[in-house]
């Protein structure tokens, strides 16, 4: 197993935070990963990505161009990775935030409407777990019993006691998978 | 203890530089180097060590100057601009001999530049950057594993052979998150006695201790240069290293340091795929330099090409070493852009020949 994935969106998304999350989760699990980030200007209020690489095996680069998964969070990032997922590869993206779908056609590609549903749950701010979850249903590369565990680690201790609402919202994410 | 961790470049480096016993930081925030000033501003002070922040990277480094010359275990990091800022002091160092860790966290330049990364400082590091005839130890990592490891070594080779040693790495490196495991390290058993030579005070009648880079007597300061050129080439012949990636069989070869050698692999595996037998060759010290081991696989090529995050830098060293045996490309980013497997892949295919044997 080697997955390659970009997850980009706004800043304050929880666009780094998710791609931290799995890969620490990789990490738990024994896999060998890489997190990435775009660092800079584009932290302090444009877009973000990061690049997250969970693999079986030893990574050669973190540079990367092509990936098996993009994950996209706003219209910017749509434009301009849409075309970086490798032929037969993954879309995921949050419904309310793209207005344009992708038009890929060797794609598979999952519309996830994460914002409405973390709305659903009193909080907006588990949008990032929806989509992750609904990741996971796609590529069942972590078990979410690792996720958890690397929550502990990206949550500071304060908010621990949200860690059953991403539960929540990271089991929604993969129920929605395949709904659409 | 020995856990894997996940962290940032910055920070184990950081980590691991108080493991080594470090008594001393003294540094200026920048950017992509940050989070290792932060980390030791939030550590440092609880494990025994003295955490300064300075008015300016000339301050910091003459920090270092003063803290080195008393003995202690001292190191500061910086990125580019603030590394230019530094260059006199390091000059000065160079020639008292006091043993101390640098690091630059290299970004885009010239001029004050970008904060994404680059190895645009190579010649800056490995041909002197300050005035005179000196060397530092360089360094260059190319995983956060190795961050750590090199740390470690950068402070033993410091104290061992009384100079600066150099982490040069770039701001990808710095940011980016992989697992990282923090080898045992004896600090009382790595540690070489400095009493022969540090400014600790005369107490019992001890002869006087002096550090200067100072020697206005064109014969002493000729004695000086002396004294470093012997310990540079004693550096040459002992602590050469580098990483040789399929190059047993290999046509084509690619040389690249640092992050550019992670891409330059996945550009092996690629070609491999295709069937073009390429090889890499990673130099670790970029000073002492491989150039035995490049000549020697220059015999074994029909070409070389060198990827460099610069507009053709260590190139330069690669052509010294092949002394115009094979044909030495270049491919190269600058200003912070990375160049990508695929790129790199083009540049062999446009080079590659299979290699005629005799």
């Amino acid at each position: 197993m080697n997955e390659e994935i970009i997850i980009a969106g706004f800043g304050g998304q929880g666009v780094l935070s998710m791609g931290m999350t799995l890969a620490y989760a990789g990490m738990v699990e024994d896999k060998e990963v890489i997190w990435m980030p775009s660092y800079g200007p584009e932290m302090r209020g444009g877009t973000a990505n990061c690049i997250v690489v969970v693999s079986d095996d030893k990574v050669s680069s973190p540079i990367i161009n092509k990936f098996d998964t993009t994950i996209i969070l706003n219209q910017p990032s749509m434009d301009k990775f849409e075309s970086a997922v490798k032929p037969g590869g993954n879309i995921v993206y949050e419904a309310n935030n793209v207005m344009n779908p992708p038009t890929r056609d060797d794609a598979k590609v999952f519309k996830i409407p994460a914002a409405e549903e973390a709305k659903k749950l009193n909080n907006p701010r588990t949008m990032n777990m929806i989509i992750l979850g609904a990741f996971l249903a796609v590529k069942p590369i972590i078990e979410i019993s690792s996720i958890l565990e690397a929550l502990k680690k990206v949550l500071p201790k304060r908010h621990h006691h949200l860690i059953p609402l991403n539960e929540k919202a990271l089991r929604l994410g993969m129920e929605l998978v395949g709904k659409d | 203890m020995n856990k894997k961790q996940l962290m940032k470049g910055n920070e184990a480096l950081a980590e691991a530089a108080i493991r080594a016993g470090l008594q001393g930081y003294f540094g200026y925030p920048i950017t992509p180097q940050s989070e290792l000033l932060e980390y030791m501003s939030r550590e440092l002070h609880k494990r025994g060590g003295a955490f300064v922040q300075a008015e300016s990277e000339i301050a910091s480094i003459n920090m270092v100057y003063g803290a080195a010359g008393a003995g202690a275990r001292v190191m500061t990091s910086t990125s580019s601009p603030g590394y230019s800022l530094m260059q006199e002091g390091i000059s000065y160092i160079a020639c008292a001999e006091l043993p101390c860790l640098l690091v630059n966290v290299v970004r885009g330049g010239p001029g004050l530049g970008t904060i994404q990364p680059s190895q645009g400082d190579y010649f800056q590091a490995v041909k002197g950057g300050g005035h005179g005839d000196y060397k530092l130890i360089v360094l260059a990592p190319n995983s956060v594993q190795e961050m750590a490891d090199f740390t470690y070594i950068g402070f033993d080779l410091a104290d061992q052979y009384r100079m600066p040693v150099l982490i040069l790495t770039d701001g990808a490196l710095g940011q980016m998150m992989e697992s990282v495991v923090f080898p045992e390290y004896d600090i009382e058993k790595n540690r070489t006695n400095h009493s022969s030579w540090a400014t600790t005070g005369r107490v019992n009648g001890r002869e006087q201790h002096v550090i200067t880079s100072l020697h206005l007597q064109s014969e002493d300061m000729e004695k000086q240069n002396q004294i470093l050129q012997k310990k540079y080439r004693k550096i040459e012949e002992n602590e050469v290293r580098f990483e040789t990636i399929q190059t047993e069989d290999a046509d084509f070869l690619l040389v690249a340091y640092g992050l550019s050698a992670r891409i330059a692999h996945k550009a092996v595996n690629l070609a491999r795929e295709e069937g073009l037998k390429v090889g890499l060759l990673r130099p670790i010290s970029l000073y002492p330099f491989p150039y035995q081991a490049i000549e020697d696989l220059s015999a074994k090529v029909s070409g070389i090409l060198t990827v460099e995050m610069s507009a053709g830098q260590m190139v330069e060293d690669v052509r010294l070493a092949v002394n115009g045996k094979v044909p030495v490309g270049f491919y190269g980013r600058m200003g912070g852009m990375i160049p990508q497997p695929d790129e790199i892949l083009e540049e062999i295919k446009k080079l590659y020949s299979p290699k005629r044997r005799q």
